[in-house]
């Protein structure tokens, strides 16, 4: 290799890579981890036979349940996934097509409701695609439970002191340690309802079936688009909503519903202190005004006061000097009157 | 000791029989409440609750929590009136709504302990393993924050009645950073309880579904708070009248006009984005079936109807009428919070697998409100919360209404 060729090639790596890398940051479309792993479940291949539970319960060490896994007549009632219970299979009785069992446990969802709705981050999405949940600072608040379209996680509520959240691991731990090559329900199922792989081959396979046989299957994956997507994927022969699976979810991934509301919480923390100071400021300010009009009018009031009390002043010291003035021009008037009449009597006497 | 705590010296020297049908009531009530705290923590949730893996929460939720933030709502929307909008004529109104503010957020966080399954991780959302992609750690965050700023607005009461005049001069100067600080973590939270429902769109009813759902919670929580300031002053009248000085007295019909005003209008607004919110979303068909019937109960009968009271008694200066109106709010709030997190939830759901409480779910919460009640008559007979302390009366007085005085004004006495 010529060392300019290699040069350029290193250059458009490193360019893909940046590029790369800055398109899926700025990209608010997430498509899921690229080669997680899923399973697709056939609702056509499905007997309804339990083994998946049966092989659940064993690789997860659940306590047996009351009734043994062999004992089909449990499928006369729906049931649901609990704390002892990952999975269940259920029947549905559809008019002209008989019996069709659908197996119920986490989707495994690409952006998990219950992940973006743990506080404490107990969950997570791995890369290879399970959704899981560790104990270690799980606080029990159930809000994944309230969050979870699919009402997938359980509580151990008779537990008082550490209760915990249960749920389908997809077997992630007996994977990751290489005690398990495929999920337990999976390599239970005798009729291949169950198929585990890559999340993009399942959806091949599943168009592939519905090219193989055609009318045996809706054209839809059930949880190729469903809350954005699911590791888990359905095919069936009779509408979803006929086997318990919700058509009205939509495909707006959950944390997208909660992103707009918390976005706005960090505009509170900046604007309000701002506009409410502002709002002091100016109710201070009318008050000041208030006060200093008031003062003004105090003051005005005052030397007003003063002013006609220093005329009042003014006016009586006037009076008393006419007063004073008109006594002493009296007195002297009297004085003199009185020395005139002295002397004219004086005159007299002569 | 002062005039005011005279009457409490005689009562104490008297001696009445402690067998007083309150005492006996309540009694009882927080004896229940022991016997099944224990049963909680030896028997777990299942031993004293109807809750489910279909219904996570129920009235520990839909009471405690949604129903006690909103009516607790009282404590910043009064303070905020008082000290950042300058209405100082509602001053005496501010400490008994700090206090129930104060006392509602910490049985808030008494409740929680009840209801999740490791009560002592509670602090693990904010000092340990934080998940700020919920919505519930904002809450979590903005509550833990917002009772260390109600504890800290309380203390001036607590501070005066033990005569540390220092650190409660200290106190007050906070009193503006205080609100405001308030104002901002109430927001954030009163609307991020409505937000918490906001990620399940497919379990919850659509018409309490909306994308309004935080506005409509902080707007509510308004008028949810000036309501209880009015109801709460109607009661603590009644029963701790001996308690009140002329401040308090006096200010109080004007204090039930003023916020009956400013219940009306916010009552107006939340009225007519609720409106906007049922257009928005086309929900108007809904409206002719039960749970239609349910939302116009809420909608007409305790949103737009309290409305009406409220102007209607602002208007005539009739406090009897306020005082109905703010009934009529309160009720409408713990319909609305009930609808959005129980009655509505799950929805979707067949009847038998819809959530109703165990009688012990409601007497724990009843335990709850009398604890609330009994602390808050300790420290209301106590400490300085409907009359002002007679040391710290003057100079209190001064500092608000002259703060930068150079003249201290005197009577208008002259000519002489």
């Amino acid at each position: 290799m010529q060392r300019r060729q290699f040069l350029g090639l290193l250059g458009a790596t490193a360019a893909t890579a940046v590029l790369g890398k800055t398109a899926q940051a700025g990209s608010r479309h997430f498509t899921g981890y690229p080669n997680s792993y899923g399973v697709l479940f056939d609702a056509t291949r499905c007997i309804g036979c339990r083994r998946c539970e049966a092989g659940c319960n064993r690789v997860n060490r659940l306590p047996a349940p009351a009734r043994p896994f062999d004992d089909l007549s449990v499928l006369d009632s729906k049931r649901r996934t609990d704390a002892r219970t990952f999975t269940v299979v259920n029947r549905y009785d559809i008019p002209g097509k008989g019996p069709v069992y659908r197996k119920n446990q986490c989707q495994h969802c690409l952006e998990p409701a219950c992940a973006s709705s743990c506080f404490v981050a107990a969950y997570a999405k791995t890369p290879q695609g399970a959704v899981i949940w560790e104990e270690g600072v799980c606080v029990g608040c159930r809000y994944c439970m309230i969050a979870c379209p699919f009402d997938i996680p359980t509580f151990e509520y008779w537990d008082p002191l550490a209760p915990r959240i249960m749920k389908c691991h997809l077997c992630y731990p007996h994977l990751t340690a290489g005690t398990l090559r495929v999920p337990g329900c999976v390599g239970a199922c005798p009729t291949e309802a169950l198929v585990y792989g890559r999340r993009v081959d399942l959806l091949r396979e599943a168009r592939h079936r519905f090219h193989l046989f055609p009318g045996r299957y809706l054209d839809h994956i059930y949880g190729e688009h469903e809350m954005g997507g699911t590791n888990w994927l359905y095919i069936s022969g009779v509408p979803f909503r006929e086997i318990g699976l919700r058509e009205d979810l939509g495909v707006t991934p959950a944390p997208e519903f909660t992103s707009g509301a918390l976005a706005a919480v960090p505009i509170i923390a900046a604007a309000w202190p701002a506009l409410f100071l502002g709002i002091y400021a100016i109710s201070q300010a009318k008050d000041k005004a208030a006060r200093q009009e008031k003062r003004q009018a105090l003051r005005e009031a005052l030397a007003k006061a003063q002013e006609e009390c220093q005329a009042e002043l003014a006016k009586v010291k006037a009076k008393a000097e006419a007063d004073k003035k008109a006594a002493i021009e009296r007195e002297v008037k009297k004085a003199l009157e009185e020395a005139a009449k002295a002397r004219a009597a004086g005159e007299e006497g002569e | 000791m002062s005039a005011q705590h005279a009457p409490v010296t005689t009562v104490a020297t008297e001696r009445p029989s402690l067998l007083t049908p309150f005492n006996i009531i309540t009694g009882l009530i927080v004896l229940v409440g022991l016997i099944l705290t224990v049963l909680r923590f030896t028997k777990g949730l299942a031993g004293v609750t109807n809750l489910s893996d279909n219904n996570a929460w129920g009235i520990w939720i839909s009471f405690d929590l949604l129903c006690g933030v909103a009516l607790a709502a009282g404590g910043y929307t009064t303070s905020a009136a008082c000290y950042v909008f300058g209405m100082k004529r509602y001053h005496a109104a501010v400490r008994p709504a700090i206090l129930t503010a104060f006392l509602g957020y910490a049985l808030v966080v008494f409740a929680l302990h009840y209801d999740v399954g490791r009560p002592w991780r509670l602090p693990y959302p904010i000092f340990y393993s934080p998940g700020p992609t919920s919505v519930l750690f904002e809450v979590g965050l903005c509550v833990f924050l917002y009772l260390i700023v109600l504890f800290l607005e309380w203390t001036p009461s607590a501070l005066e009645w033990l005569r540390l005049k220092k650190w409660r001069n200290l106190m007050v100067r906070m009193t503006l950073a205080l609100t405001i600080f308030g104002v901002v973590l109430s927001t954030m939270h009163q609307s991020s309880l409505g937000a918490l429902f906001l990620i399940a769109p497919a379990k919850l009813h659509p018409l309490w579904y909306s994308s309004y759902l935080p506005v409509y919670f902080f707007i509510s929580s308004i008028a949810a708070g000036l309501s209880m300031v009015i109801f709460e002053g109607t009661l603590s009248h009644r029963y701790l009248h001996h308690q009140m000085d002329e401040h308090y007295l006096s200010a109080h019909d004007q204090v039930a006009l003023g916020f009956g005003r400013g219940a009306a209008i916010v009552l107006v607004v939340y009225f007519f984005l609720k409106l906007v919110g049922l257009a928005l979303d086309n929900n108007w068909h809904y409206l002719l079936t039960g749970y239609g019937a349910m939302y116009l109960v809420e909608l007409l009968g305790l949103v737009a109807l309290p409305a009406l009271l409220f102007a209607v008694g602002v208007r005539e200066k009739n406090v009897k009428i306020i005082r109905w109106a703010a009934v009529l709010t309160v009720l409408g709030i713990v319909l609305n919070r009930f609808n959005v997190s129980w009655f509505a939830f799950n929805w979707h759901l067949p009847p038998a697998e819809r959530y109703f409480p165990s009688w012990m779910e409601v007497a724990v919460s009843i335990y709850i409100v009398t604890v609330g009640l009994l602390v808050f008559r300790f420290i209301a007979t106590r400490m300085p919360i409907f009359h002002e302390h007679p040391d710290f009366r003057e100079p209190a007085e001064e500092e608000e209404e002259y703060p930068e005085h150079e003249t201290r004004p005197h009577p208008p006495s002259f000519g002489h």
